[in-house]
């Protein structure tokens, strides 16, 4: 009688999702008023803006003093910030005990490491080249610095100071310690025993103590060591300190990235005839490492401030640099809260920089693990 | 006959105190096309991987295209040029794309340079049907389609030996076809394959051999014709009986 028919498949429409989930107001419902203990927390956030933030504002930008004058910045009677002492001791503050009439050059050393750090993190710019290009800079910021060549005076190391000197011990102790971490990493999970323990001490042992003792090693005790009239300079080994704590930490960083690759990675590199090294650094590196890059950049982060300790052994970087300017000034001593905050300021902004470029790292290397 | 191009002689291998390779002893032929199956535990992977020395055996000899595998690194990465793999779960490379999981091996390996190795990889791309995607990343792939894509990775070594170890085990129903499809096409052109399979309506169109294995020893093999119509044992029968009841 009838003739079976088929049914024709009609998919329904994609619609777009609700308002109530969409649009500021759908976040600020979900994320500030979204139950009882919620809206709680959101009105006490407020209040407490409101209480304390016209306040710092007053002291920090109304009642305070600019001018680098003493007099004014007494009568304040901590009534108002006295940035004057800025004005009056910013060129100790960030070069430190580097010859007055010299310091344009620790100045033109910085901004060229400041222009390199940037043009390492600039993509198109990533080739062969920056690494000429960094032992260029490197090489000439140690002529501006060290001088002695060229017609520039020489000025011994023990009086560098200031931001050059911070970003000199972070920027190569944290290059340093990076190679150094992936080895000892992939040595702690090798399969030959004498070398996996090695890496597994090392780690251990700089990890079991805090930096400032590693720093004691190297300025006090390690010259101790040395044959007679073989001397190495404290900012050299002060740089080797930093350096295998660094890489101590960051090794652990890495080497938890290298756990997360699964086995049938190694497996299929295997069967293809790759070998150890061809299938760590083809493999298996680019993989863990772009996993840990957060706890990568936490590590340089951590390292770059960990530089301000470098002061117990008389190497005035930032942070020592404002004891240096205010401890010996009587007239100044008193106001090291704005001084300080001058140099946490300087921190953050480099601080927040990394984190910043490290988010924008995130998302340019996990192409390959987001669909379509 | 001419020279088998593998021969077990009294394998035997251990997982720590787990009897794994019990007694193995299989001659493969040039161009021989061999099914293996066999309940999980029975040992099959591991045996396939014996090959290419992913699994090391501890005992009894195994000798593949003339050299015997042992601690020699060389050997074995001279091994490993010669025998591709093809895994259950594909394992492609996440972070390169389709002709860069290609090329890798070419390249570095072999030596080849760049240009030649990719048009090697667009060759092998498109004998698996699948040139189209080659700028993808394999995360951007279907499951059978990243199965092909690691069935090429394979080719592009020009092996003389493909392994597959379960290839459509981990793939949906709706892509097991695309890719046995591309492995019975290679079994037409004369390549030495054993394939780890539990598909038995392939093994008995591809096969030249079916191998029946259980407790880490081979029970029982033949041609399929025989295996599947006449199992001469009783486990044999007692797996078929469970696999091809339904």
């Amino acid at each position: 009688m009838s003739v079976s028919s088929v049914d024709t498949f009609v998919p329904i429409a994609a619609r777009p999702a609700p308002v109530a989930i969409r649009g500021t107001l759908g976040w600020v419902r979900r994320n500030l008023f979204g139950g009882p203990a919620s809206v709680l927390a959101t009105l006490t956030i407020i209040a407490a803006l409101f209480y304390y933030v016209p306040g710092f504002i007053d002291w920090a930008v109304f009642n305070a003093v600019t001018r680098p004058d003493v007099a004014a910045c007494r009568a304040l009677d901590g009534a108002g910030a006295c940035w004057g002492v800025i004005a009056e001791k910013y060129r100790l503050i960030l070069l430190g005990r580097y010859p007055f009439d010299e310091q344009w050059r620790p100045l033109a050393a910085t901004l060229l490491m400041v222009a390199m750090l940037i043009a390492s993190c600039t993509r198109p710019l990533w080739s062969r080249w920056l690494v000429l290009a960094w032992v260029i800079v490197f090489a000439a910021f140690f002529i501006l610095m060290r001088g002695g060549v060229l017609g520039l005076s020489a000025v011994e190391t023990d009086r560098w100071g200031g931001l050059p000197l911070t970003l000199l011990l972070s920027t190569i102790g944290i290059a340093a310690a990076f190679p150094v971490a992936i080895l000892v990493a992939l040595g702690r999970r090798s399969h030959l025993p004498a070398l996996r323990t090695i890496c597994i001490v090392y780690v251990e042992l700089i990890r079991g103590v805090p930096l400032i003792s590693v720093l004691f090693m190297a300025s006090f005790m390690f010259p101790l060591f040395m044959p007679q009239g073989v001397t190495i300079n404290v900012l050299v080994r002060v740089l080797v300190g930093i350096t295998l704590f660094a890489a101590a930490y960051l090794a652990e960083v890495v080497r938890g990235g290298l756990q997360a690759i699964p086995n049938g990675q190694l497996e299929a590199a295997a069967s293809l005839g790759l070998s150890y090294w061809q299938t760590q650094r083809k493999i298996v590196l680019p993989q863990a490492l772009r996993l840990v890059v957060p706890s990568i950049m936490n590590s340089f982060i951590s390292t770059f401030k960990d530089t301000s300790l470098v002061t117990i052994v008389s190497l005035y970087e930032l942070t020592g640099s404002v004891t240096l300017a205010l401890a010996g000034d009587s007239n100044w001593r008193s106001f090291f809260v704005e001084a300080y905050l001058f140099i946490a300021a300087i921190y953050w902004i480099f601080c927040f920089a990394m984190s910043r470029y490290s988010q924008w790292v995130e998302q340019h290397l996990n192409v390959g693990h987001r669909r379509a | 006959m001419r020279e088998p191009i593998i021969t077990f002689e009294k394998v035997n291998k251990w997982f720590a105190q787990f009897h794994v390779l019990r007694d193995i002893d299989l001659e493969v032929g040039h161009g021989e096309r061999i099914v293996i199956c066999g309940p999980s535990g029975s040992g099959k992977s591991t045996l396939i991987r014996c090959i290419n020395r992913l699994e090391e055996h501890q005992q009894g000899r195994l000798v593949v295209d003339g050299v015997e595998l042992s601690d020699d690194v060389k050997a074995i990465e001279a091994i490993r040029r010669k025998v591709g793999l093809v895994f259950q779960q594909f394992n492609l490379f996440p972070h390169l794309t389709v002709l860069e999981n290609l090329t890798l091996a070419p390249m570095w390996v072999a030596g080849v340079p760049q240009k030649e190795a990719e048009e090697r990889a667009m060759a092998q791309l498109t004998r698996v049907r699948i040139a189209e995607q080659a700028q993808k990343y394999p995360m951007q792939l279907s499951g059978g389609q990243q199965q092909r894509v690691a069935i090429a990775r394979a080719l592009c070594l020009t092996p003389k030996i493909m392994l597959f170890d379960e290839p459509t085990s981990a793939l949906d129903p709706e892509m097991i076809k695309e890719v046995l499809d591309v492995i019975i096409e290679l079994a037409g052109q004369g390549m030495t394959m054993i394939c780890v399979s539990h598909e038995m309506g392939f093994a008995k169109s591809v096969a030249d051999r079916v191998i029946f294995m259980d407790f880490g020893q081979i029970v029982e093999q033949n041609s399929p014709e025989e295996f599947f119509n006449h199992p001469k044992n009783e486990r044999t029968r007692d797996f078929l009986s469970k696999i091809l009841s339904h």
